[in-house]
């Protein structure tokens, strides 16, 4: 019982941070159409950042955490920002007109020479960051026990405040007006004097900056981390955006959730090795009963 | 795009100090900051190269395009996508001449060439197979697989645990492990065959990746990530090791003096052999209905289906056709290397086999061969810029798609005309 219990609270903020990385995909495929596969890079090069941040702050004598922690927010979620402006601009844009079988593969390229590049700049071993927060919130059940570290409740509490933020961005801002209209229909949009392709970075910078909000989050409470973590991590974020639906925000959130809880259960009550192939067999499974995922509109293709 | 005449100087600056300022940012916190520990060190000269790399670059650029010339490079590029190249009818390719010279000297490197030589070679023969494979699949049926690996590994794993639990040899498992590849491809084909594009390349993907994870997980069967020992071919039942517990082996028969080169020649003539023989099968498949339903396929799924192809039997027969040259080329990586582990199964792997086909030329057999060596023997050759490996096959993938998006051996394929003596 206190396993499940656990594995519940760890899955949850899991599955918050797999929402936040998914929401990159879902923005970018639904406004474009296409996967993003250099997203998880993305999510990789911000856990790097975050640790620079935190690294510099310290170096300049700035010790609580609190400054750190919103230091390392602001500075990592700038800097990933740019990335995201800047991988649309050179690797997508020109191909704005291409087959969607170019612009996955550039995506591709894209993703190996962030990999490659990190790596590089960084070296290949693994990093880390220093523990900040401390200490947890116990809960006696029967025998056992359920603990919740102050991390994972600062997690759920950033994220939470996130998708806010989000959420009221896309709804309320003349932004997110744009964002929903280019979304609906990218000449229609343009057209009617919308500069799409200002929308279309726009929404990059939106995606990489929950990444990095992601990458922050999940640096600051893991710890360490390396070159190649953008891989796995981008492919479960992506399975989460299917499962709520690709295109769809709501979806993406939810679709995050379900993956976490049930990975983390997975990996509590039957075995850790096979957590990942439990993750990506899901992934297949959605794509083969219901490719348009729980709240994503079905794809109705013309002739 | 076309602009009024004159330069715009100032616009040329304009765009170059925005590039550079973005530089700064995005590279300057990575590059510049080194992580030691939870400390850094500082290295802004390597910033500064590539801030004024990415500012006089983009100078350039902007300028370039600004004249004659560029305009009329922009045009060219944004209206290159068509398809094929198509010859006269009656057209003699020069490749009659080429093919025989190119087996005749490819059967005597191995009486030449030093062991290194060879072995680098193997690895390029090996790569050649795995693009064809993923050229069938990609480049003609256009259905993008990024789990091409998991067959790769099933060819290299059936040849490694046949051996080990049912005493089946290299020449027993070669068919045998092209036969469970194929059938691996049937597998996942049937789930797939509702999807097209984007979804099909992440299941793909998926599904590649689990099989690498069974194979690390499973450490009954595979011994995990330790790996497990593939046997070498035998030459009509001589083995190539220096003594053997069954009987004699190669060098003792002929009498020669024991030389580990020769099993290299050896696996590398039954490979050289195995490639003449899949590009002789594909060369025929292009041409045969199944070749041209792929590629109709590739063009417009929905054209074809209305005009009455049997879309699941041409999804199914490139998938398992390509799985199955992965299948035998697994089985040449296993006994060439000796070993296989699953960390030689890693998705980097597919995506230098789609780095092939891309760069070759989707669909473009010449293409793929010749991009195949490139991207296998040009690195070993070139050991000091081995680690930025990685980073030029991502910039070649990106600059490939922007620039020729059809690779750069583009297809061509002779007109049709009717024979004479037939009445019109």
């Amino acid at each position: 019982m206190d396993i499940v219990l656990q594995q519940l609270v760890n899955g949850l903020t899991l599955g918050s941070v797999y929402g936040l990385i998914a929401i990159g995909y879902t923005m970018v495929y639904g406004i474009i159409g296409m996967i993003n596969f250099a997203h998880g890079d993305v999510y990789m090069v911000s856990a790097y950042l975050t640790a620079i941040s935190i690294a510099l702050l310290t170096f300049f004598g700035v010790e609580s955490f609190p400054f750190i922690i919103f230091g390392a927010l602001v500075f990592t979620i700038v800097i990933t920002g740019a990335y995201g402006w800047v991988i649309e601009r050179v690797a997508y844009r020109p191909l704005r007109n291409s087959s969607r079988l170019s612009v996955l593969i550039s995506a591709i390229g894209m993703s190996l020479i962030l990999q490659n590049y990190v790596q590089l700049s960084q070296g290949p071993n693994q990093q880390g960051v220093p523990t900040l927060i401390t200490g947890a919130f116990r809960f006696h059940i029967g025998d056992g026990y359920v603990q919740i570290t102050y991390m994972k409740v600062l997690i759920l509490l950033i994220a939470l405040a996130g998708m806010g933020i989000l959420t009221y961005i896309i709804q309320k801002t003349k932004l997110g007006r744009m964002c929903r209209a280019t979304q609906q229909d990218r000449k229609m949009a343009s057209i009617l004097g919308i500069d799409t392709d200002k929308v279309i970075s726009s929404v990059f910078v939106i995606g990489s900056a929950m990444a990095a909000l992601a990458g922050v989050l999940v640096t600051l409470d893991y710890g360490a981390f390396d070159f190649y973590i953008g891989f796995i991590m981008g492919i479960k974020a992506f399975t989460a955006a299917v499962l709520g639906g690709i295109g769809s925000l709501p979806g993406a959130m939810l679709g995050g959730l379900i993956l976490g809880l049930s990975e983390s259960l997975f990996a509590g009550l039957v075995s850790s090795d096979y957590k990942d192939v439990f993750s990506f067999s899901l992934l297949v499974l959605i794509l083969i009963i219901r490719p348009s995922g729980l709240l994503g509109k079905p794809a109705v293709e013309k002739v | 795009m076309s602009q009024t005449a004159g330069m715009n100087y100032k616009q040329c600056f304009i765009d170059a100090v925005v590039a550079a300022l973005m530089a700064l940012v995005v590279f300057g916190p990575i590059m510049g900051i080194v992580l030691d520990g939870y400390k850094f060190d500082i290295d802004f000269q390597r910033v500064g190269w590539i801030v004024s790399i990415v500012f006089v670059g983009r100078l350039f650029m902007s300028y370039y395009f600004q004249t004659a010339k560029g305009q009329a490079m922009l045009f060219k590029y944004a209206n290159n996508h068509d398809g094929v190249t198509v010859n006269p009818p009656n057209h003699k390719s020069k490749m009659i001449w080429v093919i025989p010279l190119v087996m005749v000297i490819g059967f005597l490197i191995p009486f030449i060439a030093s062991k290194y030589i060879l072995t680098v070679l193997i690895l390029g023969l090996i790569y050649v197979l795995l693009g064809l494979g993923l050229n069938i699949v990609v480049g003609l049926a256009g259905l993008l697989d990024l789990g091409f690996v998991g067959f790769y590994a099933i060819g290299a794993y059936s040849l490694a645990l046949g051996y080990e639990n049912l005493g089946l040899g290299f020449w027993s498992m070669l068919p045998i492990a092209a036969i469970a590849a194929a059938f691996a491809g049937a597998i996942l084909g049937f789930p797939v065959l509702r999807m097209h594009g984007d979804y099909l390349a992440i299941v793909t993907l998926g599904f590649g990746e689990i099989i690498r994870l069974i194979l690390t997980n499973w450490v009954s069967l595979t011994h995990g990530p330790n790996g497990i020992s593939a046997p070498l071919p035998t030459f009509f039942g001589l083995e190539f090791k220096r003594r053997s517990a069954h009987g004699e082996t190669f060098h003792e028969f002929f009498n020669l003096p024991y030389d580990s080169g020769y099993k290299y020649m050896f696996v590398y003539l039954v490979l050289f052999a195995v490639v003449w023989a899949v590009l002789f099968i594909k060369h025929r498949l292009v041409k045969m209905p199944i070749g041209r339903a792929w590629e109709a396929l590739r063009e417009d799924e929905i054209a074809c289906r209305s005009l009455g192809l049997n879309h699941v039997l041409v999804k199914l027969s490139a998938f398992m056709l390509g799985a199955s040259t992965a299948g035998l080329a697994g089985v040449f990586f296993a006994t060439y290397q000796g070993f296989v582990s699953p960390s030689s199964f890693t998705f980097f792997e597919s995506a230098l086999i789609l780095a092939i086909v891309v760069l070759g030329g989707m669909g473009s057999t010449l293409g793929v061969v010749i991009a195949a060596f490139c991207l296998t023997v040009l690195p070993e050759m070139l050991r000091e810029v081995a680690e930025y490996r990685v980073l030029l096959f991502g910039i070649l993938m990106v600059v490939m798609m922007i620039w020729k998006p059809r690779g750069l051996v583009r297809v061509t394929r002779n007109g049709f005309a009717a024979r004479e003596g037939v009445i019109k």
